[in-house]
């Protein structure tokens, strides 16, 4: 049992290593947002597998937590990469895709 | 020996294991961003679904299964939700499909937004 929680662990941050170079390469904002949103979605994976790995599921408190942080960060990046300004919705033209 | 409950919830966390890793290869190699969209939504809806219902299973009927759920539902809402809105700011903004556009503009999508 605890092969398959160490298996299922190794396998995610081996994903999380290539999602973090994804991020890192780019080559644009969107792709990064995307591989950073990915990152997230894998680190709740591996915050409940490390939980039962080590015999405590509270851990399953700080993946909720971290799912819903997730969400609002990557909504967050999105509106900052557009607007620069997380308050105001002026649209400027100067857009930088890369 | 392992009864049947637990084989299954073995099977279901190690095809998850699977479909992440196939995201995150995805996610390196594929050429352009819509295509790379599509890899990252296998890990965050099929490979997120399969590792949390097999801990559902091995939990059993018991609190740890609620949080899961609840991990679960946050998840299905909030993934899918956030990739496409980031596939329509992207193509808003003028980000380029790898076939060109022509093949959504004819599908008379708005993007005065």
């Amino acid at each position: 049992m605890i092969g398959i929680y160490a298996a299922a662990t190794a396998a995610i941050v081996v994903c999380m290593g290539l999602t973090l170079i994804r991020s890192i390469a780019g080559p644009t904002v969107f792709d990064r947002i995307l591989a950073v949103n990915s990152f997230g979605t894998k680190t709740v994976l591996l915050i409940a597998l490390i939980g039962y790995l080590s015999g405590r599921p509270d851990f399953l408190d700080l993946a909720l937590v971290y799912a819903l942080m997730n969400f609002i960060g990557t909504i967050a990046a999105m509106k900052f990469t557009r607007f620069g300004d997380l308050a105001g919705m002026e649209d400027d033209d100067s857009e930088e895709l890369y | 020996m392992a009864s049947p409950i637990e084989v299954l919830s073995w099977v279901l966390i190690l095809a998850g294991s699977v479909f992440v890793i196939i995201g995150g290869i995805g996610l390196l190699r594929l050429p352009d961003f819509y295509t790379r969209i599509h890899a990252a939504g296998i890990t965050d809806t099929l490979g997120t679904w399969l590792i949390l219902i097999g801990l559902m299973l091995h939990e059993g009927f018991s609190l740890g299964t609620a949080k899961l759920a609840m991990l679960l539902f946050f998840l299905l809402a909030t993934g899918p939700l956030a990739t496409h809105a980031l596939a329509k700011a992207a193509y808003i903004r003028g980000l380029d499909p790898l076939q060109g556009r022509e093949l959504v503009d004819r599908h008379e999508v708005d993007d005065n937004a």
